[in-house]
């Protein structure tokens, strides 16, 4: 609570203890009436001196609508009206709504830095000759070096210099699995460094660095507003006017045409004043847009604003890039089919030597296949340009590439039909089978595409790969389109065609790994970048960021934006449904100014409460 | 040019009123209110920023007297 809140509770407190003795003196003593209204001004103006006061300035600046103004000629008129009690009610549940939306507003915010904390408080600079200070991470020069000790954030991002560790990533992707790092590799930070002793080297300012990026960008989001935001804010500002001068009419009119009854028709009116303050319209819907992002944050999805979470509700269409999105962006052999007589192993083992010489990714791949074996055995490599390799192993010619090679070198093999690159492998011009060396589909891609479907979105997917490795994909995913053989202007156009022929309110949603997508993650309704640690690009042209690189991410994000949106309606339904009510009522004569204070105060409460569910996004 | 700054708004009502009342200033290119966030960011032509910035900083106290702004 801040010093503002407690005193504000202090002053709540006294005034209800005084409102109460000056109810039952009241109704234990017959008063004259100047007594009464003496007795009941004390608790009235100690609770409502600076709504008054703020009244009077309004007046002044002409802002006649604003609530103050509108509480303090409610409550006034009530005292004109000799309805003391009321008066002072009124003023005190306002207090009391007041209050708690400020507590209320003030707690989800702190939960929300609490979700987000990432910020390194300090960073331990190594000096030149070995002593190490503590410092602000914004003086850190780019190529310092940190030490960075057990459980302790890693305060900038950089190299590793010196010793092991596995580092938490739970606070930036939500994922509980550690990752180890060594000597060389990159580190982000807002990585919590687990059980070893780092010493890293900066590669950028703490400004620029991945946890200043994000804060920032969670920071920043609640100032993008939605759409569902700027027409409750539009609403209000009609509404109460509106409201004020039904308020007036009700007044005036009935007594006129009835003939008398000034005083009911007056109390009817204040009632209406009451209820037309705006506040519980206005604050449900950006706290619950808040809650939402802050939810979304704590699981690695990052959402740079209102409007993006609400386009994001409504997505019918995701259109997925393959590599890096929904397959693992590195190859691995997926399948060894061995000519007659010939083991699995020794095939891999033919095709990994005679390959050793090239850093390839694929000869990469059939190393790790083949657990890498003794590169010694292999010697006289020979590339044959467009073909694939002759390499001399243990003494023996043995060609490994593709159908031409065999083609060309006169050998008798097997064609293998299978989508993704090939590797034929011979022996002294014996064939010996061949390998498939596939792009490998991520765990959770099937998963998330199962989660689209479900929810009822289009799934297309996009890339520059063969027609027949895309089909395959396709398949396996069970994914609707699929779209292949694509340049990077022609990603950007297909997304043109997508958009142009989607059907009503619908968005389309462009999922990609960041690299050299940043012209389509723009054009599409909602662009969101996978595995963002550390990419600028991605995290400046998407409008939804994922930590990690799980597709399955996106799914959850959708449900996210979907339950936010849900919570925002139900609370733009409940506000205006029980203020109708309570305005018809009130003006029947049915509902009194309690009903309105509940209409004002109780369903902001209600509204707050309900949007701080957002709070608890559960994770998968 | 574009600046965030720190403020304090006690209600969303009074937030959206403020960015109203900024946003109709001369010389005002953008200027968004966050409740929530408890934050400002205005968006204003190069030359006169400083002195749009002191008149949108009357017009929020005009609209609400115990807006506060960190500068």
């Amino acid at each position: 609570m801040t010093k503002k809140q407690k005193k504000t509770l202090k002053r709540i407190i006294v005034s209800a203890l005084l409102y109460l003795t000056a109810a039952l003196l009241t109704s234990a003593l017959t008063l004259p009436g100047w007594a009464c209204l003496m007795i009941f001004l004390i608790p009235y103006l100690t609770i409502g001196y600076d709504v008054l006061r703020k009244a009077v300035l309004g007046i002044i600046h002409r802002e006649v609508f604003d609530e103050n103004f509108l509480m303090a000629v409610a409550t006034v008129g009530a005292l004109c009206l000799r309805e003391y009690s009321e008066a002072v009610a009124v003023m005190l549940f306002y207090q009391i709504g007041e209050f708690f939306q400020s507590y209320a507003v003030g707690k989800s915010r702190q939960s929300i830095s609490e979700l987000m904390d990432i910020r390194p408080d300090s960073a331990n600079l190594e000096r030149a000759d070995g002593r190490v200070e503590v410092v602000d991470p914004d003086n850190v020069p780019i190529g310092s070096v940190l030490v960075v000790r057990t459980g302790e954030k890693i305060p900038i991002d950089g190299v590793v210099l010196e010793g092991e560790s596995s580092l938490s990533t739970a606070a930036l992707t939500g994922e509980s699995k550690p990752r180890f790092v060594r000597c060389g590799d990159e580190v982000i930070s807002g990585c919590v460094n687990g059980d070893g002793l780092l010493k890293i080297k900066t590669t950028k300012l703490y400004g620029q660095s991945t946890v200043a990026k994000i804060l920032d960008l969670v920071e920043n989001s609640s100032l993008k507003k939605a759409r569902a935001e700027n027409f409750i804010t539009r609403f209000a500002h009609y509404y109460t006017p509106a409201v004020c001068i039904g308020a007036l009419i009700l007044a005036v009119v009935p007594p006129l045409v009835l003939g008398g009854g000034w005083s009911e028709w007056i109390s009817r009116a204040l009632t209406f004043l009451v209820i037309s303050c705006p506040c519980a319209l206005v604050i449900s819907i950006p706290l619950s847009f808040f809650g939402g992002i802050g939810g979304a944050s704590r699981s690695g999805i990052l959402v740079k604003g209102g409007n993006d979470l609400e386009n994001l509700a409504h997505i019918d269409t995701v259109v997925f890039d393959k590599t890096g999105t929904l397959t693992k962006g590195t190859f691995a052999v997926s399948r060894a089919e061995p000519a007659q007589g010939i083991s699995r192993e020794e095939l891999l083992e033919q095709a990994a030597l005679a390959e050793s010489f090239s850093s390839h990714p694929i000869s990469k791949s059939l190393r790790e296949a083949a657990g890498a074996p003794d590169t010694r055995r292999a010697a006289n490599a020979r590339e044959i340009a467009g073909q694939g390799v002759c390499t001399q192993v243990d003494g023996r010619t043995v060609l490994a590439g593709n159908a031409r090679l065999m083609e060309e070198q006169g050998i008798a093999f097997v064609p293998n039909n299978r989508a993704g690159t090939i590797v034929y492998v011979a022996r002294d011009g014996q064939f010996l089978g061949s390998v498939l060396i596939a792009d490998e589909v991520k765990e959770n891609a099937r998963k998330a595409i199962d989660g689209l479907k479900a929810a009822g979105v289009r799934t297309v997917m996009l890339t520059g790969d063969s027609e027949s490795v895309a089909r395959k994909v396709g398949e396996d995913l069970g994914l609707d389109e699929v779209h292949a053989e694509l340049l990077p202007d022609g990603k950007v156009q297909q997304v043109e065609e997508l958009l142009a022929d989607r059907s009503g309110r619908g968005k389309l949603a462009f999922a990609g790994d960041g690299i050299n997508d940043a012209p389509v993650l723009m054009r599409a309704d909602v662009g969101i970048a996978m595995g963002a640690m550390g990419s600028d690009a991605a995290i400046e042209a998407a409008d939804v960021v994922l930590m990690d690189d799980d597709p399955s991410k996106i799914t959850l994000a959708m449900k996210t934006a979907r339950k936010c949106m849900r919570i925002v309606y139900e609370n733009i339904v409940l506000a205006l449904g029980v203020k109708a009510i309570c305005l018809i009522l009130g003006a029947m004569g049915i509902a009194n100014m309690w009903a309105a204070v509940f209409a004002d105060v109780g369903v902001m409460v209600l509204a707050v409460l309900n949007a701080m569910r957002m709070l608890s996004v559960k994770k998968q | 040019m574009q600046k965030k700054f720190k403020i304090e708004v006690d209600c969303a009502n009074c937030a959206a009123k403020i960015e109203q009342a900024i946003s109709k200033l001369p010389g005002v290119n953008n200027v968004s209110v966050s409740f929530m966030a408890q934050k400002m960011v205005l968006d204003a032509e190069d030359e006169r920023f400083d002195e749009v910035l002191q008149a949108s900083v009357k017009a929020a106290k005009r609209v609400e007297p115990d807006f506060e702004i960190e500068l």
